[in-house]
């Protein structure tokens, strides 16, 4: 809130220095303001995440709640990663999201290539495909799949038993994004290597791919972040910390007669921490690769 | 030997007339993975729920076809339409809710202004969260006397001393809403900046010099010029809200469903006789995202002309 009255004390003050009859000065105010209030609330629920994390119990239940930690505490980090079982969860969903993530960069990379590279028939049926599944509701696919795998396929809680259903949301993804990286490549380079004598899969392989490692990293982050995300799947398709991710072990921590609020808060910053830092190392990359495809059509 | 030489080839030229376009067989063998999967993980799961929705109990072993009465058992069931009513007021508020401050985010970080960056960078760690952990900080934050965001509202004198949003079914899906709307507005907010990006700036020039005002060149030029990326930004965030479940599983609980979450519950939670009608319930969802697909699909077309 200081900063909040800071910044519009300033833009206040430029504006009533400024000429008289200049609309341009209030605009600014409209803009701080409007920056102000996203920032806050944009990483406020952070904020709190991380506060709560690393308050004591007695401080926890005080109410009002306070706004700044009067104690500092790693209690609740240390209680986490005592339990095996989170610690498994963890390691879980490291598994099932790389493992997911390096299928669909597989398979979607060849079909991205395709798609994006060569000339053939039913193009538009591929992709139609591939995008209408991004459209299926999951609770869908899950009825199914339960009797799927607790009958005829016997996976239920393993990893291959998420790593399925994860290749539904993570594929079309990465054929998606890949395409439009592919698109914006120069049309020669695989021409010249084709040239040289080069089969069009090693031109892919050794000159498209290189090209493209950054799109490449950036759409197995994607895939990654999706993946690491699920929480239907693993909630449906696990039962336990054999196999069950790690977003389903902290809604299990709910159980008893109190709600640990301070080591849920602790588990969901070990939890995201991670994906927010590489999401900010590769903002400009992760933005065009959400946006891809929507503009260009 | 000579005409069979010369038979041959033409065989084969009829053949690749048919699939080729220039790069012969080989783009048929790169998308067939995909191809596969796909149909394996999504096409048959969806053909093979729609057979379950039929059967009495499909996880017995001697399930029985009782054609559609699981879903006129679902549609007599006053929890499952309350389940659709809910849904749709939530996908209607919070997607017409995103688009407006989406919209607006956008075009406040199209500008250049210092600090630019750092809304840029901020809206994204919303973006980050797994929805099932910012469901489960909102209602750490909602909570009656610790919760932040409850005592801000109690402040405000939105809310009694010592009550919550969670205490009433309208206040669960106005909850619910408000983290949804903080999770995925970046999302729309920077669709609608790519779409913003290509708009070229000698219209705005033009406009300019013909005297026209901002609040005028924002109706006359910047939304029919964003109308194709904002359509398909409503298009993938109304199908997105309409198969909610994690927030309605944290914030809702039994008392509010959304249509995914009253398939969970009668799938996973209850009898196994309930198994088939939550399948159905499923299904239904899948074939009101169509629908809605479809009525998307026209709106683009309208769009366009």
């Amino acid at each position: 809130m200081a900063v909040k009255n800071q910044v519009l004390s300033g833009a206040k003050a430029r504006a009533r220095t400024a000429e008289p009859g200049k609309g341009i000065q209030w605009g600014k105010v409209i803009r701080y303001t409007a920056v102000v209030f996203v920032v806050l609330v944009s990483l406020g629920p952070l904020y709190w995440t991380v506060v709560t994390s690393v308050k004591s119990g007695i401080e926890l239940n005080l109410s009002p709640p306070t706004l700044f930690p009067h104690s500092f505490s790693f209690e609740n980090y240390a209680n986490d990663l005592s339990l095996s079982t989170f610690t498994r969860d963890l390691l879980n969903s490291a598994i099932i999201a790389t493992i997911t993530t390096i299928l669909a960069l597989t398979v979607g990379i060849l079909c991205a290539y395709a798609i994006a590279r060569t000339k053939f028939r039913g193009k538009s049926i591929v992709l139609g495909i591939t995008l209408s599944v991004t459209m299926i509701p999951l609770i869908a696919l899950v009825g199914p799949l339960f009797v799927i795998f607790t009958g005829p396929l016997p996976v239920y809680n393993t990893y291959t038993a998420l790593i399925i259903p994860d290749l539904a949301t993570s594929l079309p993804i990465t054929v998606w994004f890949m395409t439009s990286f592919f698109r914006d490549l120069p049309p020669d380079l695989e021409e010249a290597a084709r040239v040289d004598g080069a089969t069009r899969m090693r031109a892919l392989w050794e000159i498209i791919v290189p090209l493209t490692a950054p799109g490449v990293f950036a759409a197995a982050i994607l895939s990654f972040i999706a993946v690491w995300n699920d929480f239907l799947f693993g909630l449906t398709l696990t039962i336990d910390e054999h196999a069950q991710p790690v977003t389903v072990g902290i809604t299990r921590f709910n159980g008893e007669h109190t709600i640990p609020w301070g080591e849920i808060a602790a588990a969901a910053v070990i939890v995201t921490i991670p994906l927010v830092i590489v999401v900010l190392f590769l903002q400009k990359r992760i933005v065009s690769g959400l946006t891809a495809g929507a503009v260009k059509g | 030997m000579a005409t069979q030489a010369v038979e041959v080839p033409i065989k084969r030229q009829s053949l690749r007339e048919r699939f080729d376009l220039g790069s012969g067989f080989t783009p048929y063998f790169l998308v067939l993975p995909t191809v596969v999967v796909i149909l394996a993980v999504a096409a048959y799961p969806i053909l093979n729920s729609i057979w379950l929705s039929l059967l009495d109990n499909p996880l017995s072993p001697v399930a029985n076809l009782v054609g559609l009465r699981n879903f006129a058992q679902l549609f007599g069931n006053s929890e499952f339409r309350s389940s659709i009513v809910t849904t749709f007021i939530f996908t209607i508020i919070s997607v017409a809710l995103e688009t407006i401050l989406g919209l607006g985010i956008a075009i406040l970080i199209n500008g250049t202004f210092p600090g630019r960056g750092l809304v840029r960078a901020s809206i994204l760690v919303p973006w980050a969260f797994p929805t099932v952990i910012s469901a489960q900080i909102w209602y750490l934050m909602y909570n009656d006397r610790t919760g932040i965001v409850s005592y801000i509202l109690q402040q405000i004198h939105l809310l009694a001393p010592g009550a919550t949003l969670l205490e009433s079914n309208g206040g669960i899906i106005a909850a619910s809403i408000i983290t949804d709307v903080w999770k995925t507005t970046p999302f729309m907010a920077l669709l609608l900046l790519a779409g913003l990006q290509v708009i070229p700036n000698e219209l705005y020039e033009a406009a300019s010099v013909d005297g026209s005002t901002r609040f005028q060149q924002f109706w006359t030029i910047t939304l029919p010029m964003l109308s194709g990326p904002l359509v398909i930004a409503l298009l993938f965030r109304t199908l997105a809200s309409l198969g909610v479940f994690d927030l309605l599983y944290v914030l809702g609980g039994n008392q509010v469903q959304s249509m995914a979450s009253f398939s969970y519950n009668y799938m996973f939670t209850r009898s196994t006789f309930d198994f088939a009608p939550g399948v159905a319930a499923a299904i239904v969802l899948f074939v009101t995202g169509l629908v809605v697909s479809l009525l998307f699909v026209l709106l683009m077309r309208v769009t366009r002309r």
